[in-house]
């Protein structure tokens, strides 16, 4: 059976998984055994209102995974994502406070996001710092100028038109999906089908090859790590609506998460292998699971070891696969 | 000398991959204090039972055995194998790079008391293996730190120490300058004279006549015969490898030499090389020989623009290059085919496809999105054109054999028509079979017009291939040497050659 859907997989998809099909295939049955058994299970799961929250919640982790997904892909890693979200979720929230229009905040806050990828990009390719620590220190400095400018306080009192957004929906899907979408479409686009994308699998595939082939390292670098905190960024702005509110402490921990997904997702932490779709079934299957164990009852805390060795388990079974 | 006897006997071996018979009932013997190649074009079975032998592949449950000293063994692990007796030497030598001589020796079961390790011990252990056979190395040296030649050495002297009774040398040369190669062989004469027995895989022939006592060949997982090497030569040998006589590798046809077209001057870099000045013709190959470390690579990666240069020009068609970087010499059409195609040439894990066209597709894609058409046809073209071996262009190229993973490299150049190709050791692990087609490959550019510059430690290779050799030696240039000179297979030519690159006018 595996097989067959295996190769209608290939037929549908053609020739752009870099030898992930596999990955990605195995990635996708477990998914679709789960829910069968979750929708047989339990009554509640399969019903619109279960996956309209099931979808919100997930949306927000999946587009810091894509971004993710880029840096990955180089071999890199970003820690700094999670400081990301809650960076720009403090200067949205405190702009739009101060009368700034809401657009208007939502651009310049973006802005910040980026500045600070930039820098990491900058700092990993010309100071020559992995890409770990690099990250790792940008995580800490961030979430110092959080406090400092938030002053480690809560904002709140936001208007209307911003806080509604995570909470209306368009033709029935919730708009922080559509947002989520939108970002899965063009960042496949991108990899697939863009020279930057190419750039960006040869060098995770191998950086002095990709060198002595002319391209330029120091630029997509950067860009990488740009698309990384832009799509942090953009999930800042989608939580601060979510929870109508500014709140300095909130995306600690979201860069575990989306590197949780990514991998489970099938791309390979030495960069060159896998791809946004297998990171949006690895969110999906990560998010499905916690979703389940809730309507099922399961302890919390049991949930909390199985999530974990699935993850081990996940790259286990890849590694495998791809022999 | 001692009394042979049999240390090593596999019998009809058989080993399936999902989907494909590797070996078909193969057999080798090897006595204590013989040297016995291994040869056979790649995909030839020869890597897949080297591997059965150590451990690393289960042999297929119906196949028969294989024998130590008469006994049968089920070799279960690479560790297994160890202990049993047997070791391998691979081309890039698997050590520790940023561990101490030492260290490597005893990696694993390093000296210790109470856990505490004994570096007095270790070191001195370790250097009476090495004074024994005569490796001048310090035991405190990072392996790293010592050439290529000198790690093989270490590798070498670790298995010898273990009390290894059958070594397998893979290639062991493939990354050797021809001094080096000297050198490696007396100390393989020695492990000869303890009674080891080795197996040696090579693709040059002179090696194998040189160093062994018996040939085995292999063809397409099969077992084709057993002859001692005093009995043969290399036609016959090569002969059995490919089952059709190959009249002369290296009788590729030259075009009427045109106008120049690259010429450098007075190229410099300090400490690395000196006063560098040659000129190169439209349809011409100019040969690089030197020892590894002499800086001949150094040079062609300063013409690409990989690498930085102090003074000199470059002039390309009549017009100075400015070649800052890799990007630069591409834009001049320079193509650079690296030594180390794993390392420095591939994307290993991408697809033939991709690798072909990663330096094109400015020229197939608009505001930076790719044709998808464009991107098929043309990686389809090349795979044609150079008849690279493979089930489909989106095979990862991990997955091709050495002669089909050069030729994906050389249409990566190809594709961005390149007019000068700088190839540095083409044929570096490369089957008889593949060299050839690559040979004929270099003829049909030269007759497109193409110039080319080609280093190779390997002799025969740059005395048959080359219209003229320039000699480098320690960054100086020692003569540029016209082919009409010398003559392919003249040995005091041959000498001639290597006492230049010595640095001995």
């Amino acid at each position: 059976m595996v097989s067959s859907i295996k190769s209608q997989y290939s037929k549908f998809f053609g020739k752009d998984k870099k030898g992930t099909q596999s990955s990605v295939v195995t990635v996708a049955v477990v998914l679709a055994i789960l829910m069968i058994y979750l929708t047989f299970s339990s009554d509640v799961f399969l019903t619109y209102d279960n996956m309209f929250n099931l979808f919100r919640a997930t949306s927000i982790y999946g587009v810091i995974a894509i971004g993710m997904t880029f840096v990955i892909l180089t071999g890199g890693i970003d820690l700094s994502v999670g400081s990301v979200v809650g960076l720009t979720s403090i200067l949205s929230t405190m702009m739009i406070k101060s009368g700034t229009p809401v657009n208007i905040s939502i651009i310049l806050a973006l802005f910040a996001g980026i500045a600070v990828g930039v820098v990491n990009g900058i700092v990993i390719h010309y100071g020559k710092v992995p890409p770990f620590i690099a990250t790792l220190g940008s995580m800490t400095v961030v979430r110092g100028l959080i406090k400092l400018v938030s002053d480690a306080k809560m904002i709140t009192g936001l208007t209307e038109s911003f806080t509604s957004f995570a909470l209306n929906k368009f033709l029935g899907i919730p708009n922080l999906f559509w947002i989520w979408l939108i970002v899965i479409i063009i960042a496949w686009f991108i990899l697939s089908r863009t020279i930057f994308g190419r750039n960006v699998y040869a060098i995770g595939s191998n950086e002095e090859s990709a060198r002595l082939s002319g391209i330029n390292i120091s630029r997509n670098i950067i860009y990488v790590y740009a698309t990384s905190a832009m799509l942090a960024g953009v999930a800042g702005i989608m939580l601060a609506s979510r929870l109508s509110s500014g709140i300095p402490t909130v995306g600690s921990g979201y860069e575990l998460d989306a590197i949780a997904a990514t991998v489970v997702g099938g791309t390979a932490l030495t960069g060159a292998k896998g791809g946004v779709i297998g990171t949006v079934l690895g969110s999906i299957l990560l998010a499905t699971i916690r979703n389940g164990g809730v309507l099922l009852g399961i302890n919390p805390f049991i949930l909390e070891i199985l999530i974990g060795l699935l993850i081990v388990f996940a790259v286990i079974a890849q590694r495998g696969s791809g022999k | 000398m001692m009394e042979k006897f049999e240390l090593l006997r596999v019998e009809n071996l058989h080993k399936t991959f999902p989907g494909v018979k590797a070996l078909k009932g193969v057999q080798i013997q090897v006595l204590s204090g013989e040297v016995h190649a291994l040869v056979g074009e790649n995909g030839a079975g020869k890597s897949t039972l080297i591997k059965c032998v150590m451990g690393v592949h289960k042999k297929d449950s119906q196949s028969g055995g294989i024998y130590l000293e008469g006994k049968e063994c089920e070799i279960t692990s690479p560790h297994h194998a160890m202990k049993l007796g047997l070791g391998a030497v691979y081309q890039d030598v698997m050590m520790a790079k940023h561990l101490n001589v030492a260290e490597n020796f005893f990696l694993g079961k390093l000296p210790n008391k109470l856990g505490v390790i004994d570096w007095k011990f270790a070191h001195k252990k370790t250097t009476e293996v090495l004074q024994e056979l005569d490796i001048d190395v310090d035991s405190k040296c990072i392996l790293g730190s010592l050439s290529i030649a000198k790690q093989e050495m270490v590798a070498i002297a670790k298995i010898y120490a273990n009390k290894c009774k059958v070594a397998v040398f893979d290639e062991p040369t493939a990354l050797l300058s021809t001094e080096e190669t000297v050198i490696l062989f007396s100390l393989i004469k020695k492990l000869k004279e303890k009674g080891m027995g080795i197996i040696y895989i090579s693709h040059r022939m002179e090696e194998i006549f040189e160093i062994t006592d018996r040939i085995t060949v292999f063809k397409d997982g099969e077992y084709v015969d057993t002859v001692n090497t005093v009995e043969v030569d290399e036609d016959k040998i090569i002969e059995l490898m490919v089952g059709r006589s190959v009249e002369d590798m290296y009788g590729i046809k030259k075009p009427e030499i045109g106008k120049t077209v690259l010429s450098v001057k007075g190229l410099s870099k300090k400490n690395v090389f000196d006063n560098i000045t040659f000129d190169l013709k439209k349809g011409e190959i100019l040969g690089l020989f030197g020892l590894v470390g002499s800086g001949r690579s150094d040079i062609v990666s300063a013409i690409y623009g990989a690498t930085s240069f102090d003074k000199g020009t470059i002039v390309l068609n009549g017009k100075e290059i400015k070649v800052k970087s890799p990007r630069d010499g591409i834009n001049n059409g320079i193509g650079f085919l690296t030594e180390d195609r794993k390392h420095t040439g591939l994307f290993m894990e991408l697809s033939c496809r991709d690798n072909t066209n990663v330096l094109s597709y400015k020229q197939m894609s608009r505001f930076g999105i790719i044709s998808k058409k464009d991107e098929i046809e043309n990686a389809d073209l090349f795979m044609e054109k150079l008849k690279i071996k493979t089930p489909s262009m989106n095979q990862i190229t991990k997955n091709l054999s050495g002669g089909n993973q050069q030729k994906v490299v050389l249409s990566k150049w190809l594709s961005n028509d390149s007019e000068l190709l700088i190839i540095d050791e083409p044929t570096v692990g490369v089957d008889v079979g593949a060299k050839v087609e690559i040979y004929k490959l270099l003829e049909s550019l030269l007759f497109q017009g193409k110039s080319i510059i080609m280093i190779s430690s390997y002799l025969p290779e740059v005395m048959g291939l080359a219209d003229r050799i320039m000699v480098i030696a320690e960054g100086k240039q020692m003569g540029i040497i016209s082919n009409d000179e010398y003559k392919l297979g003249n040995f005091e030519d041959e000498q001639k050659f290597i006492k230049h690159a010595s640095g001995i006018v």
